[in-house]
């Protein structure tokens, strides 16, 4: 069973969201969607600066596996990328929502975040998907 | 349910991803494909390939049949226990199976076919087989599973006796013997040393156990395809099929013109393509580019045409992704691969990429 912590907003897409005291928000993608993917080898991360709509491609990740695009869970601008994941792309499958995580965005509308799916939400997408 | 080997089970139980795999229910990996795949180059894997099927052919005439049945000669095979690789070719020299050879004594050889070709394999194997009055006997009830690694060896004696030594110490690569129950042969599909050994389904899970216990990994097939890419050894159904030949195939060193009087199946069509010139090839790739190579990719060779790739993926020993990719026969250098609508350059290298645990990139 993946993990799905209870503090954090989720996308349909798999995406995870952190809510930061400055009002932006930290993202990176599930555990359930790196157990998916497989090892990662390969991440292309945004530009810092770039501006992203709701559901919008804004990174890759390649897994052993196949490539999958990552979607910007909400309208906003990326104002941080963790480096640190682009050179070891592991770090997605052993703490995804840790070290693993992958941008930060600055949210157009911090209504947007709150309306992603809570825990619960994502856990019931998460056991629709196996069936 | 796809179908399942007799170590289906004991993979679940180990913790197993499941996947389909040509009708079969398979270990993708147990827990990272990654980490598998350096344990064969570093130490020792092992792989269930019960999939694959065994077929003995038996008869008074069964060298006859696979001088004519396969595009390598069989009469390479001198002693028994010697292995030969070979391509079973159609008329039009396009690839059925590839497949190992292995010479038991003169009324008994043994192959090694393809699960996912296995029904046709039988078919044609069978019709070519008529006129020899050679017996044809798919093994279903034998299992096999491959160790391989620098450790691969000793791992096994370890595991299944000390009395193993003697009789498999001195193998030669394309090796095989029978010991017992067990016919163990020095083939593989990795680029390390190790065996294939063929064993009684019945026998397979406890086999199985035994060399978990003496420190072998169970290895799924998701590093069983990093490891053979990286041992530039072709994967049927994806690196060639019936609609291409060997020689398009990066296979010629595996058919044997000589004699010309030996009319293999497909002999013909190979020789007019050889006269007329072979079109394509293929070749092996390293990415410069960040990104990673996939089956199917597009690509552009400078002035001399487009190509496509056919086993794509990324390379854990040399970090860095690599394909082989079917290509005009004049492109070498560089070319340009479509990665998802953008352009990313690769360099055209001869392959193995890997061999030994040992990068052979230049």
């Amino acid at each position: 069973m993946s993990k799905i912590p209870a503090e954090l907003k989720y996308a349909k897409t798999h995406e995870w969201a952190k809510p930061m005291p400055d009002g932006s928000i930290t993202v990176g993608i599930s555990d359930h969607a790196q157990e998916l993917l497989g090892d990662m080898v390969f991440v292309e991360l945004p530009q810092v600066g770039a501006e992203f709509a709701a559901g919008q491609e804004c990174a890759v990740v390649e897994s052993v596996k196949a490539a999958s695009d990552v979607y910007a869970p909400v309208a906003g601008k990326v104002v941080e990328v963790n480096a640190a994941v682009a050179a070891a792309p592991e770090k997605m499958n052993k703490d995804p929502y840790g070290d693993g995580w992958m941008f930060r965005l600055q949210p157009k509308s911090a209504g947007d975040v709150s309306a992603l799916l809570d825990a619960k939400g994502y856990a019931a997408l998460v056991a629709a998907e196996k069936h | 349910m796809g179908q399942r080997t007799p170590l289906y089970d004991t993979h679940v139980e180990m913790g197993a991803k499941i996947v389909d795999f040509g009708g079969w229910d398979m270990p993708l990996h147990y827990g990272s494909q990654l980490e598998e795949h350096h344990r064969v180059r570093r130490a020792a894997g092992m792989f269930d390939v019960s999939h694959m099927t065994v077929v003995d052919l038996k008869g008074d005439r069964v060298r006859e049949l696979l001088r004519r049945l396969l595009a390598n000669n069989v009469d390479k095979l001198t002693t028994p226990g010697r292995a030969l690789y070979s391509c079973m070719l159609n008329p039009a020299g396009g690839v059925i199976d590839d497949l190992i050879a292995y010479y038991r004594d003169e009324r008994w050889f043994r192959l090694v076919v393809n699960a996912g070709t296995t029904d046709k394999d039988l078919a044609w194997i069978g019709r070519q087989a008529a006129p020899f009055g050679a017996e044809v006997a798919p093994r279903r009830d034998l299992a096999m599973i491959a160790v391989q690694g620098p450790q691969a060896r000793e791992k096994v004696y370890a595991a299944l006796g000390e009395g193993l030594r003697e009789a498999t110490e001195r193998l030669k690569p394309f090796h095989a013997v029978a010991v017992g129950e067990l016919f163990i042969a020095t083939t593989g599909y990795t680029g390390e040393d190790g065996f294939e050994i063929m064993l009684p389904a019945k026998a397979a899970v406890f086999t199985w156990r035994m060399l978990h216990d003496a420190g072998v990994a169970p290895i799924g097939l998701g590093a069983r395809d990093t490891l053979r890419l990286e041992a530039g050894m072709n994967l049927y159904g994806a690196d060639m099929d019936e609609t291409v030949t060997p020689l398009e195939s990066g296979l010629e060193w595996t058919v044997a013109w000589n004699p010309p009087a030996r009319d293999f199946i497909g002999r013909a069509a190979l020789e007019k393509q050889k006269t007329q010139g072979v079109a394509r090839r293929l070749v092996g790739l390293v990415l410069e580019d960040k990104g990673v190579l996939r089956n199917h990719q597009k690509l552009v060779c400078d002035d001399v045409g487009a190509g496509e790739i056919t086993s794509g993926s990324f390379s854990p020993t040399l970090n860095k992704s690599i394909a082989l990719a079917r290509v005009p026969a004049k492109a070498t250098g560089a070319c340009q691969v479509d990665i998802r609508g953008k352009f990313a350059t690769a360099r055209i290298v001869d392959y193995p990429f890997v061999r030994h645990g040992q990068s052979c990139l230049k």
